[in-house]
């Protein structure tokens, strides 16, 4: 098994040793439930889809996934772990790709255990079931690139309260940047940043994916984004892990 | 893994640290050949944990470098990593994992996998006494259990090098006994080196000590010789190191 792979099993199999998991999925859960039928109007839309659901989930990885990665290598730090880690014999990028596969899949474990909205929809009705997949590729995508960005800021402060707010805010950056808000304003004033705005939103990419479109360039721009993140995450470690 | 290993397993060759202004390390150069048990000696903050880590490739070096086992820590780091039992200042460990699970996921890293694996989890568990807590998540046990898993964990390899920081703090005088009884038997294979402020552990476990106060090696000298300068260890070691400070100042 490669090294990362050793790295992820052991963070997933903390996660849930502690109640970090369990909080982290029940919150989810209900929240997503929560804003599903009340404010999405799940029912009373007529619809057999999961547009309501896959409206908030970026909304709610925007807080839940900053608070699953502050502690990513303070934690690390404050038990000094850290320097057990990157003592043992394995390459450093390895660790951090670890790191993040680990988290990776605990979102997915989270995204999976909303599987009731997926039946409740196919026994009301006959949904598309390739767009809810798809829609589902996207929230992964979503959360990756969250991780990805949360990591690198975990690893650049030792405070686990400046993490989160840094990761949250940097993460809201990617969200909103393709909102009409922003964009409109933006085109009026500054039109070039206007356009660039929009390429590096995570929304408009998400929002295809929701619609059952899985675009190559889409999954292009989630890999450079989860991978350059990753790549600073390891440059920033290689820098700061001693202090 | 030992057969490519030099008779200087621990090359240390004018390894400097500076943090802004503050030299932390200053110019030390050594070398531990197989056989030899170094006593690292120092005052607190006088560089005994920067050097470890150095040394350990956890931390890169202002200027200079070091080499286990002739790979160099800089630029070879996994190979050198490889030949090394690591423990740092602290002994720290996962406190949610089992004492098996700790151990096996630092074995699994070393590429050890199915039999040989729990045998060698379960020999280093036999060295450090371990086997009655084995399956005890690590945050429910004491100190002195707690540093034996962090040694159990350098020793799972059987690497030709040892670099513990403080191996017997925390530990009860029958286990401190244990331990150093521990690092006695290993050593005629080994190069290790132990940081300790406990001055008559170097008379009991090293071959070898050396004195490092500001950053800077003041004595390189086996114990009897340092005995014989003073009338004990611990005045020859108080002159030596506030000496050295008085200078700086």
């Amino acid at each position: 098994m490669a090294p990362a792979l050793i790295v992820a099993r052991r963070e997933l199999a903390g996660y849930f040793a502690t109640p970090v998991a369990y909080v982290f999925i029940v919150i989810f859960l209900v929240l997503a439930g929560a804003l599903t039928f009340a404010m999405g109007n799940f029912f009373s839309r007529g619809q057999a889809d999961l547009q309501p659901f896959f409206a908030f989930v970026p909304w709610l990885f925007l807080f839940l996934v900053p608070a699953l990665t502050m502690r990513l290598w303070a934690e690390e730090r404050r038990l000094g772990t850290i320097e057990l880690l990157l003592t043992l014999p394995l390459p450093q990028w390895q660790a951090v790709v670890g790191k993040f596969l680990a988290a990776w899949a605990f979102c997915g474990i989270a995204l999976a255990l909303t599987f009731p909205l997926w039946i409740t929809v196919n026994l009301l009705g006959r949904p598309d079931n390739g767009v809810i997949v798809s829609g589902y590729l996207g929230c992964l995508m979503v959360a990756g690139a969250y991780l990805a960005l949360g990591a690198a800021v975990s690893a650049m402060t030792k405070n686990q309260v400046i993490a989160f707010v840094l990761a949250v805010a940097l993460c809201f950056l990617f969200a909103a940047a393709g909102s009409p808000v922003v964009t409109d304003f933006l085109s009026t004033r500054l039109p070039v940043l206007a356009e660039v705005a929009r390429a590096i939103s995570v929304s408009d990419r998400f929002g295809s994916f929701t619609r059952g479109i899985i675009a190559a360039r889409d999954l292009v721009y989630f890999a450079s984004f989860i991978g350059f993140f990753l790549f600073l995450n390891a440059v920033v470690l290689d820098h700061r892990k001693a202090d | 893994m030992g057969d490519r290993c030099l008779s200087a397993l621990i090359e240390i060759e004018r390894l400097t640290k500076r943090f802004g202004g503050f030299t932390a390390v200053d110019d030390v150069s050594f070398t531990v050949g197989r056989g030899e048990v170094l006593g690292f000696l120092g005052p607190n903050g006088a560089g005994k944990s920067t050097t470890m880590r150095m040394l350990a490739g956890f931390m890169p070096p202002t200027s200079g470098t070091a080499r286990i086992c002739g790979a160099d820590v800089v630029d070879q780091p996994v190979a050198a990593k490889r030949n090394l039992g690591f423990l740092p200042e602290g002994a720290p460990t996962y406190p949610e994992m089992t004492v098996t699970g700790f151990l096996a996921f630092a074995g699994r890293i070393r590429g050890f996998k199915g039999s040989e694996l729990d045998d060698r989890v379960a020999h280093a568990m036999l060295l450090t006494q371990l086997e009655g807590v084995r399956l005890q998540p690590i945050e429910t046990l004491s100190k002195g259990f707690k540093r034996r898993v962090g040694l159990a964990q350098a020793l799972l390899h059987d690497p030709p090098v040892l670099v513990l920081d403080e191996p017997t703090d925390g530990l009860d005088p029958n286990q401190k006994h244990e331990v150093r009884a521990l690092i006695r038997r290993m050593a005629p294979e080994k190069a290790i080196i132990i940081s300790t402020h406990i001055l008559e552990e170097v008379g009991a476990v090293c071959t070898r000590a050396i004195i490092i106060a500001n950053g800077r090696v003041v004595v390189d000298a086996p114990p009897s010789v340092l005995e014989e300068q003073g009338r004990s260890l611990d005045e020859v070691f108080r002159r030596l190191t506030l000496g050295a400070t008085a200078e700086a100042a």
